[in-house]
């Protein structure tokens, strides 16, 4: 062993690096251990083309307002980049922005352009009852300890709080899938699709699976609703660099280049890593910021584990569906039916309807790529020039359905003809965008894999379906960042609440750390 | 649908009182007489032949073989030499008893283990991120259990094999007849004998060889009664009966440790990580709230409780698997989970769990009798086990 620290965190996702800096800030000595030779884990900024900047993986940030306070992190989100743009195959579109959403929709239908306030106010709602469950570390269950009943019993204060009304609506919006919540509300197929598309993101199920719904509010929970601008000036590189910055300013150390290949355990206890280049380092406390398979079968090993833990996480869904398309543009496209970028800056949103969506899941259901991908676009250049050489955009692309378990695997050949699907797809609403392709770059959820090291190309390490959240998230008995091997903590979106870029992982991890640091003292 | 074991062609003309019984998907003969008293006395006088292919068998091979099993069992499987068979418990997290069984060495890198559960998905389990091969060889594989005083002989009349040199818990590889089989010096009868191993499809032109050459030699094919009654002298526990897999047990208190079982000397706390390793580094250092123990039933006391009736003591021809509540200071103090009448000792035994206080042999305690449908309490107190162990079991 040559040096010893306070804490070690593996990875420097964003998640590993507000540990980090909670840690850090609390005065402990802390290394974060970066396999890249760049900070940012999947919240990263590359130049893949010279002159073309990409947030290759994540595209909006949501990082709690609290954590950036805690942290003294200023992140520059670009204005005007908040609505969700639909375009729609007959020509037409559907736009939901502050204050534009009911003419848009009335347009559809004036019962839904009525509905809709009172759904977003109602989703509101759900969303800050969400918000408050998913900063708590998630009780032990089936029997909460001492400590945790007065927050869980401020959580059930909450609940009640929502009314009579509310409180069934909710209950009942946990099960159910998202195209029985929204066939409830709404008639207008561009509308459902689009708001349904945020039950399925990262999922191997469609919308009409039993609970797509709760999925949904959990997004809408984690981004502050579904127009908020997440979209960070410079990349969101800029955010994960931010992040580094306020933890090196506390005082932590950051290597990149440093693979680590093992956490090192003695007699149930972490001691520290080892890197892949050999060198060993100690630590008492080991902080995973890797996915929990990844961290438990990858770098502790299952021999050092029981065996039914070892099961359980074996049997974490993974099954990544999202593909990411990064192209690099000769120039802005036109979107059918409208004219101006300003329909563009926030995200474009093919979604047509809740059925498109589930046969998009119908080909993934059996192992086959989508022939219509639902796409979630952005094209940050337009409000952020600087990530473009002049005249050319940046265009950012969610592809799903792109299972990682492949009929016949993945190969070059699956890899482009995804590509080419993505933008044949697009084109449909986009005439002129074949021609505008410069560059593109296709990562499949094997490249994920690969590149990112997430577990079968999952971003949010691990499904985000009901039976693998809270309490269950890794694995049930587990779900308070503590692990079965003392001094090991994973602080990753494979914790409570789970993917998106909200820092509250890393948060909530922080603060159980601190707390078993204080019961030790 | 139940199966015939690869001896079925020959025991099933044997078993003149069809007296079968299931045993892990198979049927095997309860006994082949309609009493199984002879077949028990062959145990104990000559040679009994006892079909015991139903047990789970799983051949494990690879560069971590070794390190899986350790994983796995509580002993420490690294100090079992090539040709060597080790007898031991596997727990789960808790410590809690899954199964028993035993564990050959066949070389450096393969280990046989039998159970009497199965347990593929267990070692399945364990082997994630080792370099281990499982494989269920439990129908390709016959087995024979040859037990009693004439075992030796008889296989080496029939065999190429040298077993004098062969120690308790030994094997060796050797024909029979023109059979290639492995033979280990185990058993569960407490008495000399020998497990015969050998391709299922070699099983009928074995059982001829054995049966031949061991006739001189009183060679009598033996069911599952007369082998319950040699366990329970031998003090040999039985799942399901002496305890609940953890694996089947539906509250904790069903379950049971290595520790609370008496088999505290099958627990390697040395070897490294193991399943259940920091629950019984626990349970061994506040000492096992349970004993299992041998109980001897006052034969005195019992004549007189039947003697208020106007009988003499009535006794159990087989193994009793029930519970058998055993008080001690007005209290009960634990419960016999097998019991029988001895034949060869001449007395009434049973296996029993016990709170540790009471377990020191000589502790006397009372039984749960039922004598003409009234529960009474016979005098009993506290004995080692095994009842029973001849010289020539390891000799």
């Amino acid at each position: 062993m040559t040096k010893s620290y306070d804490v070690i965190v593996i990875g420097a996702g964003h998640n590993g690096l507000v540990t980090a800096a909670y840690l850090a800030k609390a005065g402990r000595k802390v290394l974060v251990l970066e396999r890249r030779e760049i900070v940012g884990g999947a919240a990263v900024t590359e130049e893949v083309f010279p002159g073309f900047k990409f947030d290759t993986l994540a595209h909006f940030a949501s990082l709690r307002p609290e954590i950036a306070r805690d942290l003294g992190v200023n992140v520059d989100y670009v204005g005007g980049a908040s609505g969700v743009f639909t375009p729609l195959p007959d020509g037409g579109h559907l736009l939901l922005d502050n204050g534009r959403s009911a003419e848009s929709i009335g347009k559809f239908s004036k019962s839904d352009a009525e509905k809709y306030p009172k759904f977003i106010a109602l989703m509101k709602r759900f969303a800050a009852f969400l918000a408050e469950a998913q900063a708590m570390a998630p009780p032990h269950a089936p029997n909460p300890q001492a400590g945790e009943l007065l927050p869980l019993a401020g959580l059930g204060l909450k609940l009640k709080g929502l009314g009579d009304k509310d409180m069934i609506d909710l209950l009942r919006a946990l099960p159910v899938s998202v195209a029985e919540l929204l066939d409830d509300w709404f008639e207008t197929d561009a509308l459902k699709g689009t708001l349904g598309a945020q039950g399925i993101i990262g999922l191997t199920q469609g919308p009409m699976a039993a609970g797509t719904s709760y999925v949904m509010l959990h997004h809408l929970a984690l981004q502050n609703g579904l127009t908020h601008s997440g979209v960070v000036r410079g990349g969101i590189g800029k955010l994960t660099e931010a992040l580094a910055g306020a933890a090196k300013g506390f005082g932590a150390e950051i290597r990149t280049g440093a693979e680590v290949a093992q956490i090192a355990v003695k007699d149930d206890r972490a001691t520290g890593v080892v890197l892949a280049s050999g060198e060993e380092i100690a630590a008492k406390i080991v902080v995973s910021n890797a996915d929990p398979r990844r961290t438990f079968i990858g770098l502790v090993g299952a021999i050092n584990l029981d065996t039914d833990f070892v099961r359980s996480v074996c049997n974490i869904k993974y099954r990544g569906a999202s593909a990411k398309v990064n192209l690099a543009l000769d120039g802005l496209p036109q979107l059918s039916g409208v004219s101006g970028d300003s329909h563009l800056r926030g995200r474009i949103s093919v979604s047509p309807s809740l059925i498109y969506l589930e046969k998009a899941y119908d080909d993934a259901k059996y192992g086959g790529v989508s022939q219509k991908p639902y796409l979630e676009v952005a094209i940050p250049s337009i409000a952020d020039p600087s990530l473009a050489p002049t005249g050319n955009h940046v265009m950012s692309i969610y592809a799903q359905y792109a299972p990682y378990h492949l009929k016949g695997g993945w190969n070059d050949r699956k890899r482009e003809e995804l590509g080419r699907r993505v933008v044949e797809t697009l084109s449909e609403y986009a005439a002129s965008l074949p021609s505008l392709i410069l560059h593109s770059q296709v990562l499949t959820p094997l490249d994920l894999e690969n590149t990112y090291d997430l577990t079968e190309g999952n971003a949010n390490h691990g499904e985000m379906m009901l039976d693998q959240l809270f309490v269950m998230r890794p694995v049930p008995g587990w779900a308070q960042y503590r692990t079965p091997v003392d001094g090991l903590y994973l602080c990753g979106a494979g914790t409570h609440p789970g993917g998106g870029v909200s820092g509250l992982p890393g948060r909530n991890a922080a603060r159980e750390i601190l707390k078993d640091a204080r019961g030790n003292a | 649908m139940l199966r015939g074991t690869p001896f079925h062609p020959r025991t099933s003309a044997l078993c003149e009182g069809h007296n079968w019984r299931r045993w892990a998907g198979y049927i095997t003969a309860g006994s082949y007489e309609l009493m199984h008293e002879r077949e028990y006395w062959a145990v104990r006088n000559s040679a009994a032949l006892f079909d015991v292919s139903p047990l789970h068998k799983y051949l494990i091979t690879g560069p971590d073989a070794e390190r899986l099993v350790n994983r796995v069992v509580t002993r420490d499987v690294s100090k079992c030499a090539v040709n060597q068979v080790m007898y031991t418990p596997w727990c789960d997290a808790r410590g809690k008893m899954i199964d028993d069984g035993t564990v050959s060495r066949l070389d450096e890198k393969t280990f046989r283990v039998t159970s009497a559960d199965p347990s593929y998905r267990w070692f399945h389990d364990n082997a994630i991120g080792l370099k281990a091969k499982i494989d269920d060889v439990s129908d390709s594989v016959a087995a024979l259990a040859l037990q009693g005083p004439n075992a030796r002989e008889i296989l080496e009349a029939v065999s190429d094999a040298k077993l004098d040199g062969l120690k308790y818990f030994r094997l060796t590889h050797a024909q029979i007849g023109n059979v290639p089989v492995t033979i280990t010096r185990t058993g569960y009868t407490g008495d000399l004998g020998y497990e015969i191993w050998a391709d299922a499809q070699n099983a009928v032109p074995l059982w001829d060889t054995l049966i031949e050459g061991g006739r001189p030699y009183g060679i009598t094919p033996a069911g599952i009664l007369a082998l319950d009654i040699a366990r329970v002298e031998a003090g040999l526990i039985l799942i399901e009966v002496d305890y609940v897999s953890a694996e089947h047990a539906r509250i904790v208190a069903q379950t049971s440790t290595p520790f609370e079982l008496s088999l505290g000397w099958t627990v390697s706390l040395d070897k490294g990580r193991f399943n259940g390793h920091k629950a019984l580094r626990e349970e061994k250092q506040r000492g096992p709230a349970w004993q299992f123990v041998g109980i001897e039933i006052d034969w005195a006391s019992l004549e007189a409780l039947y003697a208020e009736v106007n009988l003499p003591p009535q006794l159990p021809t087989t193994t009793v698997r029930e519970s058998r509540p055993l008080y001690a200071e007005d209290r009960q103090v634990g419960y016999a989970s097998s019991s029988c009448w001895s034949p060869l000792l001449k007395k009434y035994i049973a296996l029993a769990h016990l709170e540790s206080p009471y377990a020191l042999p000589g502790t006397p305690v009372t039984m749960e009798v039922t004598v003409e449908h009234q529960r009474k309490q016979a005098a009993a107190k506290v004995v080692r086990t095994p009842f029973f162990e001849p010289e020539r079991k390891r000799t």
